[in-house]
């Protein structure tokens, strides 16, 4: 799989509904951050936790979100963010009106 | 420390603590579920002779010979080396690698921390942590009360920890969720001009390797 999204890109964390090994928080789901770089291409978790290691790679990205945009009523500074490893059939274009 | 004596199964063979200690702690909340399992496993693939206890005494010792020394030879060489710095930031893993430190997980990211920004690291959905360079994560790490809070009010936790950090420096939150180690490059204290990296290496913990510290003032 070729990855989508380059750095500086605006995406939007999927909420996919699916159970098992997962890797995304409840916490950034629905939420819009920027790409800050693409890891690489590693082998899905959802997959593995379940004795599936024949592949294939999916491309895993570093996505930065605003703590104001994860919690409404963030007390620190709003220059502070979050930055969390998200692997890309759970990232869409993002867009700023939730 | 609770052991097979005291949770009743049978077992016929002579027991020696030395040679099998317990395998598992119990949680924060003082489970010992894991232990019974671990111990009745351990115990029929000993009496089945295929498991002596040295060699899981052996197996636990390999996990537990990392430790933060090898973290802080990697930031002081980083304080004294800036073009070993600029490729440590680039690959952690490879920069590493030049010290003959492996890292065994996936890849190393190594955030910097300087008079504008500070780096906080954590792992919201269970416990993940460079343990090839900083060992095994403090139970701390681990709780609950740190993973969840962490991400929530990181700013909190850092005023827990003793580090109140001014409104106008930078944080970000690293939360390890997935392939990435992280580990951070905090300042080098001011006063230690001239050090050597063996010195200096005394000044870094490993809270502050974690990002919920800074590294030591010079004494």
């Amino acid at each position: 799989m070729k990855s989508r999204f380059q750095t500086s890109d605006r995406v939007r964390v999927l909420h996919l509904g699916k159970t098992g090994h997962i890797r995304t928080p409840f916490y950034v789901r629905g939420k819009v951050g920027t790409v800050s770089e693409l890891c690489g291409y590693f082998l899905n978790p959802e997959d593995l936790a379940v004795g599936k290691t024949a592949g294939p790679v999916v491309p895993l990205y570093r996505v930065s979100f605003r703590q104001t945009d994860l919690w409404p009523d963030y007390q620190g500074p709003a220059h502070d963010t979050l930055c969390i490893e998200i692997y890309d059939h759970w990232l869409t274009e993002g867009q700023e009106a939730s | 420390m609770s052991h097979s004596h005291e949770h009743g199964h049978d077992h016929d063979h002579t027991h020696d603590r030395g040679h099998h200690p317990s395998l598992v702690i119990e949680d924060e909340a003082g489970n010992i579920e894991g232990q019974i399992i671990i111990d009745a496993l351990q115990n029929i693939l000993v009496r089945k002779n295929l498991l002596a206890p040295e060699e899981v005494t052996q197996e636990i010792e390999k996990i537990e010979a990392p430790g933060e020394h090898l973290g802080a030879r990697i930031v002081a060489r980083a304080w004294t080396d800036p073009e070993f710095k600029e490729r440590l930031l680039a690959n952690g893993k490879s920069a590493a690698a030049e010290l003959g430190i492996k890292v065994g997980e996936a890849q190393l990211i190594v955030v910097e921390n300087t008079e504008d920004l500070h780096n906080l690291v954590c792992c919201t959905l269970c416990s993940c942590y460079p343990r090839s360079i900083l060992g095994q994560p403090p139970s701390w790490y681990i709780s609950k009360a740190y993973r969840a809070r962490t991400v929530r009010e990181p700013r909190q936790i850092l005023s827990e920890f003793g580090l109140n950090l001014p409104d106008d420096i930078e944080l970000v939150v690293h939360d390890s969720n997935a392939d990435m180690r992280y580990l951070v490059l905090p300042e080098r204290p001011t006063g230690t001009e001239g050090w050597s990296q063996d010195r200096l290496a005394t000044l870094i913990s490993r809270d502050c390797m974690i990002g919920v510290a800074k590294a030591n003032a010079a004494a």
